[in-house]
């Protein structure tokens, strides 16, 4: 119960960080879902099912204020349908404690990747 | 062309990783496609939709998908992400990326420990 509380909680803060950054969502469903006790695997499916009441709550905001380019929306997201099918296959390949290495590095890059975004910016 | 190899980068990222694929898209857009950071954040959304609805039905076709859990983390960040998208509007971000790059570290040590 208090788990299911938890992942509620941690839900509502990735939704606000993904509707401000344009990021964040899955980063902090795959861990949140790992914490519920999914593997590796799990969380990452399960994730981008999470992600799309979000991504299109997200989109329908942002496009009353404006901000949403449908075209190149439209050009992104069906060419990302093939690199979907690459990276799928390759994390069915790999051992889940492998793939929970690479995702944990994939965070620290984003980690400084949003640092240094927002140092230049500055 | 551009936008194509960034929609299948991110498409490689989004489906290794189970995240949105934001991560990738936001950056290139602003770098290569010379986008300002609010066009850049609200159109990934809109791609995203297509490539976690794309990531989904591969990860469902392998049957690891869970419907219920995705529910209880999923439905909670729509409604955040409209309060997020609001807050965008008019709030500085700088300070929300650091904090939330500050987070990031934490969870990867967190997980790099278990």
């Amino acid at each position: 119960m208090t788990v299911a509380l938890a992942a509620v909680g941690l839900g509502l803060a990735a939704g606000v960080v993904a509707g401000l950054l344009g990021i964040g969502g899955g980063l902090l469903f795959v861990p949140t879902l790992l914490a519920l006790g999914l593997g590796q695997r799990h969380a990452e499916a399960t994730s981008l099912l999470a992600i799309l009441p979000t991504a299109a709550a997200g989109a329908w905001s942002q496009n009353r204020y404006g901000n949403v380019r449908w075209r190149a929306a439209l050009v992104l997201g069906v060419a990302s349908i093939g690199g979907v099918i690459g990276g799928g296959v390759l994390a069915e390949s790999l051992p889940e404690h492998v793939l929970r290495k690479l995702f944990a590095v994939l965070l620290v890059c984003v980690a400084a990747q949003l640092a240094w975004r927002a140092w230049r910016s500055s | 062309m551009r936008l194509v190899l960034i929609g299948v980068a991110a498409g490689f990222f989004s489906a290794l990783f189970g995240v949105g694929g934001g991560i990738v898209i936001v950056p290139l857009l602003v770098l290569a496609a010379g986008f300002d950071e609010r066009p850049a954040t609200a159109t990934s959304l809109a791609a995203i939709g297509i490539t976690a609805l794309a990531g989904t039905l591969f990860y469902a076709y392998h049957g690891q998908v869970e419907v219920a859990k995705a529910a209880l983390v999923g439905l909670p960040a729509a409604a955040g992400a409209v309060g997020g998208a609001a807050l965008q509007q008019r709030l500085h971000r700088r300070e929300i990326s650091l904090l939330f790059s500050v987070l990031l570290v934490a969870v990867a040590v967190r997980l790099l420990l278990l």
